[in-house]
């Protein structure tokens, strides 16, 4: 099956330039300027991709790229999304460990693309590691003549630097991100005004996922029907998931879009201990859950998995076998975003404390028996009236949770205890 | 109060990534670089983070209020932040939890009384294939921990 | 313009409206708290939740801005499910205790929530409890009642130019928090209450002293700064107890300072004199009005007939009312003497202004200026609201440079700053001048006022209390109205206080032969008539003042506060304070703005213009027959026409003197009688004792710490005191607060003065 993003990542330095280079790494950027590309014919690529953000919306990149202003002559901003938190996620660590340059060729041509001349990656604040790679790889591009003023010689520039997090899930939203580069609290914004029209400092912004950005150098250089190809139709290319829980090889597998989830399976070495498939979140906790059932006949791509009720996310394949609580499960998830609710905005700040404190209670065993609709109520009361999709990303596992297994949450309250034996 | 001239080298450095008139947007870098200094952020140290940077002291508060990382009060030598998230729970974190409190002595949110750990749990750090795992004093992300494991990253500590 | 439907009502509105702006146009009531027209929208509270045709889910119609065609449902089965449910939410963590909160009854939420709350909570859980803030005198907390909608955050970020509340925290954990144990300092502070749509924020003063449903309100004017603010005075039981602002869009917009909002307490204060006394063999005795008043009357017609009646002065504070400055201007002349002035705190008056000297433009114009300089002004601490609206419109591109003794910008944002010592305004000034009339390329801070000046087409200049108060005023205003003629410019004074035009008007001033405020202390006279006056700290040269009256046979002083008066006046008469009267004030623009009593005069308090009336009388002067002060009023002639800047004569500016110099404002809290004796107000940071304040240079030089006790000598008196550093200041300057009892053994307020340290 065929690797774009984690290929030929064996050698013991694999982050370093000259291992990017000899892996074919930047001959995409070389390509645009060779070939004089223009700006609009890289957007066109793109768009032929079929290349979706990576981040968790899946909006396609190429038409995301199209609506920065052209003729705009002021500043103008490109950020990339490192901030991996939904619970579940985590290609983008392994793409910055092991193909930083990757990525920063990526962040290039989409700033040639889009006439950008300064770009941030917004880099999760527990990986500090990461950080410190990341920031060798921009040293070294830039002392390679592939960061900085006149890029080989091309006669466009463009600097890019690192921002580090301190820990908050929700400067993954793009609008929180960049509230968060200007030294604010990351809390979102309202939309409208979008990014490419009022984003960083205020100036056109696009923001985009890490793994979004380091798709971008094969597509320029095999071209956008090619890498549609690998996928589906509208689902372009391959895609990292992330593989979590109980399996025997947690970890990141590429496969093309469209890929059988028990294939996916299969590569992650299948079932720990054989035991039977109960539940899966397809795309990072944010996402409904599906029974093992549902999941077991899905493909491994964004129409797929929205047709079955869930969605594909940021890729984050949570796996969880027939000993798994789903009370407790869905009770270590509300509390997750009860903590990382930002406050800002009243259903959000104070309806993901009320549902926390809710399944607390049910899990306990002092659940009433009103409180399964109530949950129900309060999602939908959540849903749709928030600032940003944190009010959606906490409902949506509630709902789903509740809707799909909810024999189990009314045994915890007619028996004040745990039908699942042993569930840890 | 005032910071190392050190650390005041590594805070400049972070200002010149940001447009000239932006610097407030080196605040979480100069908030982390002053922590990894002082241990922990004082509120003396919030306030000459603010003067540096030419913000009001509030707008700091709110900053190193509002991420998880910063420390408003001292913690231990060494922080240990365990991920306690659904996906690390399935692969054991809660036992490592279980573990590392009955090694130290400590619950979650506690410092050792001869101030050497301080136990915390922490959300999703976007690692979970390589769960159970924690963070040591923000920046060493230790993964596939077993009890064993433990053992031996601790007593490397002492 | 776009076409679209609220309700079924068409409207049409610009481009970039929103929802709310167009609901509100069509008068339909969307519920809020967080949206408020003078900030910045935040769409945090979600109450404004309203269905749009054709969008998915509700749409916060605070901050979704409309597009052609839209339909919007404000009360649509949708729209009323979402209020209610974020009412849910609002209300799960509030106290339900409105009976015991200082809010109950002027609650937004209260009465929201009896629309839109359910019946019966569907909260189980613990409610949470958030720890009260010690905001400072003014602001009282109640912290767990606050719903995060962060008004308060944004009023200070953007109305009052200083973030000193923010929202630390995350998530359910969000509190509204100074910075650790700070205080609310800004002069505009009070405004947060109004803004608070719950009791979180509360008045300290007016805390648990009255329902909002036993206050009856009355219409005023703010008797303090010269922006004639609107003013709402709540009273119960003949008793003032608390004053909010009534919008007025032109003038204050929607906001009062705290000295408009709490200088109330002075009224009820137990320094307010209330009985006539006279003193009789050094003892003061309270006599009634009949008594005392004859005696005033025979006093003066015997210093008159003795020494003729230019030995009689009066002199009136520029907050007394219109129709006071009237009559007592018209008294003094019907006996003779041409001696009075309310231009208590000038020194120079060699040029005069043709006209009475204004704004120069509408207040409301000042927004709409695209370059605007300053000169001599401390504009946050003597003009609270004008400094807001400059501080508005900077951030709508409007350039403000300031020449002033330090650099502070009072929370505006400047283009530029020239920071010239006293002696140095004038010559700062001449310096722009000369780089507009100069083709030649000059440089510094002058040149770079005059190119911002010269790039804007809409151009105002302004000169402050301070370039008014200044020994060189004169040639302050010379060279600021040739620069303005030269531009084209509005030009204008912002006046020191509520009748600072009004007196002239009234024409409260000196006449050919007569003497001006400061001639009338250096040359002694025989008698004084002190209207509000408390010569000490509104003269500007107290040491002056106070040997006057204490060389004087006679002083009369009218007063609504026993004050340092007892010791050197032969009677006092309690007149009424604005609550107590009828009168007018004019305002900066020149704007009369007249009001009625609010509560009756405090026992033998009597309202000024009716002292005079039988004053008048009882000296026989013709026309003091009125039966309402409204008579009197009429007598003024208060056309347009009779404003004017442009001065009467040319001017030459002063040598720069040499050797350490005094600058001095007059402190927010100590401008007037009534702030003076407003306990919260005299608690606030703003009212911290007066310091001397230099620069690093300069303490170094004279080997002074900041903060260590200082000696400080003027003329004949000296003060000990604290130093301050204060970086903005130049090299040669040391800032003394004056107008304050603890400075006023010293000279006046510019001048040589010796700092030695103790
Ligand atoms: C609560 C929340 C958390 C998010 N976290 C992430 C994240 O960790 N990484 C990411 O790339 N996008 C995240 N997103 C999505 C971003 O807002 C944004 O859509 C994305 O970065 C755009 O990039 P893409 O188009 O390449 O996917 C999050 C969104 C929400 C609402
Ligand atoms: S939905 Fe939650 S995270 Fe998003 S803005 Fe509102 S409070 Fe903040
Ligand atoms: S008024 Fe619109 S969200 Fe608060």
């Amino acid at each position: 099956m065929e690797q774009i993003l984690l290929k030929g990542l064996d050698g013991d330095r694999t982050w370093r330039l000259a291992d990017y280079e000899k892996r074919g790494g930047y001959a995409a950027l070389r390509k645009i300027f060779d070939e004089k590309m223009t700006p609009e014919q890289v957007i066109d690529e793109v768009k032929k991709s079929a290349l979706r953000g990576r981040g968790g919306a899946g909006f396609p990149t190429g038409l995301k790229w199209s609506f920065m202003p052209k003729n705009y002559t002021g500043a103008k901003y490109l950020v990339c999304n490192t901030d991996e938190g939904e619970p579940g996620t985590f290609k983008d660590r392994d793409i910055m460990r092991y193909n930083p340059h990757m990525l920063i060729e990526g962040m290039i041509i989409a700033a040639y693309a889009m006439g950008i001349p300064v770009g941030y990656n917004y880099i999760h604040g527990e990986i500090w590691e990461v950080y410190e790679r990341a920031e060798e790889a921009i040293d070294e591009a830039r002392a390679a003549g592939y960061l900085g003023n006149n890029i080989l010689g091309s006669g466009f520039s463009f600097q890019l630097h690192n921002h580090h997090g301190y820990g908050a899930y929700i400067c993954g939203e793009e609008t929180a991100l960049l509230e968060s580069i200007e030294g604010k609290k990351g809390q979102p914004r309202f939309k409208p005004p979008f990014p490419a029209s009022f984003g960083l400092y205020g100036k056109p912004t696009t923001i985009n996922n890490t793994e979004t950005f380091a798709s971008v150098p094969w597509i320029i250089l095999n071209g956008g029907e090619k890498y549609q190809a690998l996928g589906k139709p509208n689902n372009g290319g391959t895609k990292i998931f992330s593989v979590s829980g109980h399996v025997n090889r947690p970890g990141n597998y590429e496969v093309s879009l469209g890929t059988p989830f028990a294939k996916l399976l299969e590569m992650a070495g299948g079932m720990r201990g054989g035991r039977k498939l109960k539940a899966c979140i397809p795309g990072g906790s944010s996402m409904p859950v599906l029974t093992g059932e549902v999941m077991m006949e899905l493909d491994m791509d964004y129409d797929s998995i929205a047709k079955a009720g869930s969605y594909l996310g940021s890729g984050a394949v949570i796996i969880m076998d027939e000993t798994v609580c789903m009370v407790k499960a869905l009770q270590r998830l509300a509390y997750f975003y009860y903590e990382e609710s930002c406050g800002q905005c009243t259903p959000c700040r104070e309806g993901t404390g009320w549902m926390h404190r809710m399944i607390d209670r049910i899990e306990s065993g002092k659940g009433r028996n009103e409180d399964l609709d109530l949950l129900l109520n309060l999602s939908d009361n959540i849903q749709g009236r928030t600032i940003c999709a944190l009010g959606d990303a906490a409902a949506m596992p509630v709902r789903s949770f509740v809707k799909t297994f909810r024999d189990e949450f009314q045994y915890h309250i007619d028996h004040m205890k745990c039908m699942v034996p042993a569930s840890s | 109060m005032t910071l190392s001239a050190e650390s005041l080298v590594k805070i400049d450095r972070e200002i010149a990534k940001y447009p000239a008139d932006q610097k407030q947007s080196a605040v979480m870098s100069a908030l982390r670089i002053a922590q990894m200094e002082k241990g922990w952020l004082a509120p003396e140290t919030i306030a000459f983070v603010a003067k540096y940077l030419e913000m009001e002291s509030i707008a700091v508060y709110e900053v190193a209020s509002f991420y998880n990382m910063y420390d408003l009060k001292p913690v231990g030598k060494y922080k240990i932040t365990l991920c306690t998230n659904l996906p690390c729970a399935l692969s054991g974190a809660n036992d490592i939890g279980g573990y590392l409190k009955g090694k130290l002595g400590i619950g979650f949110n506690e410092t050792t009384p001869d101030g050497k750990y301080t136990l915390k749990e922490g959300e999703c750090f976007g690692a979970c294939g390589e769960a159970p795992l924690f963070i040591l004093n923000n920046v060493k992300m230790c993964g596939s921990l077993t009890p064993a494991e433990v053992d031996k990253i601790l007593a490397e500590l002492e | 313009m776009l076409e679209i439907e609220i309700d079924g009502k068409p409207v049409s509105v610009p481009q970039g409206s929103t929802i709310m702006d167009a609901a509100g146009k069509v008068g339909v009531y969307v519920p809020h708290f967080c949206y408020h027209k003078k900030l910045s929208i935040a769409a945090n509270c979600r109450m404004c939740l309203v269905e749009v045709e054709k969008a998915p889910k509700p749409l916060p119609a605070c901050a979704t801005p409309v597009a052609a065609g839209m339909k919007v449902k404000t009360h649509s089965q949708l729209a009323v499910q979402a209020q209610k449910a974020v009412m849910e939410f609002l209300l799960i963590n509030h106290p339900l205790d409105c009976p015991i909160c200082d809010q109950g009854g002027e609650c937004q939420l209260q009465d929201l929530s009896v629309g839109y709350g359910g019946v019966e909570s569907r909260f189980e859980e613990e409610k949470r409890v958030v720890s009260n803030k010690n905001l400072g005198s003014l602001i009282s907390t109640d912290m767990t009642r606050c719903i995060h909608c962060t008004r308060c955050v944004r009023f200070g970020q953007e109305i009052a130019g200083i973030m000193e509340l923010g929202m630390g925290g995350r998530g359910e954990h969000s509190e509204i928090m100074p910075f650790v144990s700070r205080t609310v300092d800004s002069e505009l502070s009070g405004n947060m209450i109004d803004l608070c749509p719950v009791g979180a924020l509360t008045s300290k003063p007016f805390r648990y002293s009255a329902r909002n449903w036993e206050l009856s309100r009355r219409r005023s004017v703010s008797p303090h700064c010269s922006l004639g603010t609107n003013i709402s005075i709540q009273v119960r039981n003949n008793r003032v107890m608390r004053v909010l602002p009534v919008e007025n869009e032109e003038i204050n917009e929607c906001w009062i300072s705290d000295k408009d909002r709490f200088s109330y307490e002075a009224l009820n204060s137990a320094e307010r004199l209330t009985k006539p006394m006279i003193r009789q063999g050094g003892e003061w005795r309270e006599v009634d009005w009949k008594v005392a008043l004859e005696y005033v009357a025979r006093g003066l017609k015997d210093i008159v007939s003795a020494k003729g009646a230019a030995a009689i002065g009066a002199l009136a504070t520029p907050h007394s009312t219109l129709e006071e400055l009237h009559l007592l201007q018209k008294l003094m002349r019907g006996i003779g003497s041409e001696n009075i002035d309310f231009r208590l705190r000038r020194s120079d008056f060699r040029v005069k202004s043709e006209g009475a000297p204004w704004l120069g433009m509408k207040i409301s114009e000042v927004s709409q200026l695209d370059r605007l300089l300053v000169v001599g002004s401390h504009l946050r601490n003597d003009h609270p609201l004008l400094a807001n609206r400059i501080r508005q419109a900077a951030k709508k591109g409007l350039e403000v440079s300031f020449i002033n003794p330090s650099e502070d910008a009072n929370r505006i944002s400047a283009k530029h700053i020239a920071a010239a010592s006293p002696d140095r305004i004038a010559q700062t000034l001449g310096g722009v001048l000369s780089a507009l009339e100069n083709t030649s390329d000059s440089k510094g801070v002058a040149a770079d006022i005059a190119k911002s000046l010269a790039s804007g087409k809409n151009v105002g200049i302004l000169l402050g209390n301070l370039a008014t108060n200044h020994p060189d005023a004169s040639a302050i205003h010379v060279l600021a109205s040739k620069i303005a003629a030269r531009l084209g410019a509005k030009f204008g004074f912002t006046g020191e206080a509520a009748n600072s035009v009004g007196g002239y008007l009234a024409n409260a001033l000196p006449g050919k032969s007569g003497l001006d405020a400061a001639s009338m202390l250096k040359d002694p006279r025989h008698a004084y008539l002190l209207w509000n006056a408390e010569v000490e700290l509104d003269c500007n040269d107290p040491q002056a003042a106070l040997a006057a009256m204490e060389k004087a046979e006679m002083v009369v002083a009218f007063t609504s506060f026993s004050h340092k008066a007892c010791e050197y006046a032969d009677v006092m008469l309690p007149i009424a304070p604005f609550t107590e009267t009828s009168g007018t004030f004019v305002n900066a623009e020149g704007r009369a703005q007249s009001f009625a009593g609010a509560v009756s005069p405090l026992q033998d308090t009597r309202p000024g213009w009716k002292v005079l009336r039988v004053l008048g009388n009882m000296m026989g002067v013709a026309g003091f027959d009125y039966e309402d002060s409204k008579q009197v009023l009429d007598e003024i002639d208060l056309s347009s026409s009779r404003l004017g800047n442009a001065p009467d004569g040319d001017c030459a500016a002063a040598e720069p003197v040499h050797g350490l110099q005094r600058v001095s404002h007059v402190p927010i809290y100590s401008a007037d009688s009534l702030v003076r004796r407003a306990p919260s107000l005299q608690n606030a940071a703003l009212a911290a004792a007066p310091a001397a304040a230099m620069n690093a240079k300069l303490l170094a030089k004279l080997g002074i710490e900041d903060g260590s006790p200082v000696l400080v000598r003027q003329g004949e008196g000296e003060v000990s005191i604290h130093a301050r550093l204060d970086e903005g200041l130049s090299d040669d300057c040391v800032a003394i607060a004056a107008g304050h009892s603890m400075t006023s053994n010293l000279g006046p307020m510019f001048g040589q003065i010796i700092v030695e340290r103790l």
